[in-house]
């Protein structure tokens, strides 16, 4: 076995039982620092396909900025799990029927005759696929790339627009009023003799 | 002799260079995180007219070493209730990035440990990761107070992460590369060409975001400890509260290492392009005034020192005004200035941008 297949084989026993772990472990917290794990892993992948950019993104907004919301949200939650696990051995045979349908789906989809595929030839050490990425965006898909930078930022004011509401009974202090205070407003200097006795 | 070095050197297998070369990396780091930790007590006792540590050693210099000792000898209290493996797991993750990022830093021309092409990415995706010890720690301590803790300094080191993405992106605009080697030869010739001028406010943002990321005073709220006792670490205790620390001062250097590197040319020398080549070629004085190693040092020692007098300086900053310094000035700042920098490249201004 190659160090690439003992690299590939670890991440992926690494990927599918965290994967597996996410949703078996009882902690929501846990369940969502191993998603994390996945998505590293995943990551890993990536960059072994030469594919270093994507990887290092993953990492970067996934790990680094998502996931840490999501542990945010999920830490400050208080979940009753019990009452989110009644009814599972119920609903256990209908789970079943659909989890076997999407494996055989996703088995002919993407079964192991479609992806025999060989490992595409190690590019050249002056081959950046960060740069082959950004000659492809930045030309071919030139406007795709533009429309969907586009409507992100229209989800974002979209989002920053819904959950802005005025409190007016919040004491709020507007920090750039209180930056503008100068001394004149706020003392005022005596020059008195000290009393005699 | 020589040869035979070198000889030696090429007959090891390559697990054994690697490891080696990270030893040869993280060694005198450690030592210097050491020495940071005594530094600082040093230069602020100076600064607020005290002596500082002056008993261990000569002049207070084991100080440090007898620190460690005494945390090393300490012992690791688990709270009743903590989430023990997170409470035990949040130290490593918190340092691990912090060192891990090295592997990246070219301390001379060529001298790197991976010199791999998204090298800046790899460096912001590493910082970013650096947040997960802060929140695991301040959860799995069962604690409220920690919990707080962890809850501001997550929140604050998303939020300076906008602002210092954006200033590397004008870096990289104007080096054209994402390579941190690349980025460093991009600002040869002399003074002139480093991206201190070019990207000054960059520069400004990027610093304050490091800081504000390191959590470090004026921005240190995380810990305030008048209000929340000593923020996400108060539950820890011995080598895992040191190791907390230890990840602290390494961030610190690592985010001096990046601004002397990214902004100030590195490795180079001040003197290039300005003295003539006969004064290179002095034996002992030349070698100073020549570009090397020394300048990336003593550039990254003047940052490091910049967050010890910041400290010494400045009172701390109100939450909601680190949230609003964060995004309503310092990312509107890089916004402009990354439109000044485009504008910039477009019509090729030099030597910066040509």
């Amino acid at each position: 076995m190659t160090f690439e297949a003992f690299l590939f084989y670890f991440f992926s026993v690494v990927l599918v039982g965290s994967a597996v772990a996410v949703i078996t472990v009882r902690n929501p917290v846990h369940s969502a620092l191993f998603l994390v794990l996945a998505f590293v892993a995943t990551a890993a992948h990536w960059i072994m396909l030469e594919a270093e950019f994507l990887g290092i993104l993953l990492v970067l907004v996934y790990v680094g900025a998502v996931m840490v919301l999501f542990l945010f949200v999920v830490m400050m939650l208080d979940i009753n799990m019990s009452r989110i696990r009644q009814g599972f051995m119920k609903l256990l045979p209908v789970g079943l029927v659909v989890a076997v349908g999407m494996m055989a789906v996703m088995a002919m989809v993407v079964g192991a005759k479609v992806f025999q595929v060989e490992p595409p030839a190690p590019a050249g050490a002056d081959y950046s696929n960060t740069e082959a990425l950004g000659q492809l965006l930045y030309t071919e898909y030139v406007y795709p790339f533009e429309i969907a930078a586009v409507i992100l930022l229209v989800a974002i004011i979209a989002a920053i627009v819904l959950t802005l509401r005025r409190r007016p009974d919040s004491r709020y202090m507007d920090p750039a009023r209180q930056i503008r205070i100068r001394r004149e407003d706020r003392v005022r200097m005596v020059k008195m003799e000290s009393e005699k006795k | 002799m020589q040869q035979a070095m070198i000889q030696f050197w090429e007959g090891l297998p390559l697990i054994v260079q690697i490891n080696l070369k990270i030893m040869a990396i993280l060694t005198p780091l450690m030592l210097a995180v050491a020495y940071t930790t005594f530094a600082e007590r040093k230069i602020i006792g100076y600064i607020q007219v005290r002596v500082g540590p002056n008993r261990v050693g000569p002049r207070g210099w084991l100080q440090p070493i007898a620190d460690a000792l005494k945390l090393l000898t300490k012992e690791v209290v688990i709270p009743t209730n903590a989430n023990r493996y997170l409470f035990l797991i949040a130290p490593v993750l918190s340092i691990a990035p912090a060192l891990a990022a090295w592997a990246v830093v070219p301390f001379d021309n060529g001298m790197v440990l991976a010199d791999i092409n998204a090298g800046l990415l790899f460096l912001l995706a590493l910082t970013s990761m650096g947040v997960y010890g802060i929140i695991i720690a301040g959860w799995a301590s069962n604690s409220r107070y920690a919990l707080l803790g962890s809850m501001r300094s997550a929140a604050q080191i998303i939020s300076y992460e906008i602002a210092m993405g954006f200033a590397l992106v004008g870096v990289i605009m104007a080096a054209g590369s994402l390579n941190v080697g690349e980025i460093v030869m991009a600002q040869q010739g002399s003074v002139y060409h480093w991206f201190l001028l070019p990207l000054f406010p960059l520069f400004l943002v990027y610093f304050i975001s490091g800081v504000a990321e390191t959590n470090r005073a004026p921005f240190d709220v995380a810990e305030g400890e008048s209000e929340i006792v000593a923020g996400f670490h108060v539950e820890y205790s011995g080598m895992a509260f040191a190791v907390f620390f230890l990840a602290e001062y390494a961030n610190m250097i690592l985010i001096s290492a990046l601004t002397a590197l990214l902004f100030l040319g590195g490795w180079l020398s001040p003197f290039e392009g300005i003295l003539p080549d006969s004064v290179f070629a002095i034996p002992v004085l030349g070698w100073l005034l020549n570009s090397g190693i020394h300048w990336f040092l003593m550039k990254t020692a003047f940052f490091l020192f910049c967050f010890l007098w910041f400290r010494a300086t400045f009172p701390r900053y109100r939450y909601d005004h680190i949230m609003r310094l964060g995004w309503k000035v310092l990312i509107p700042v890089t916004i402009v200035w990354l439109f000044v920098a485009g504008a910039a490249v477009a019509i090729g201004i030099g030597p910066w941008f040509a």
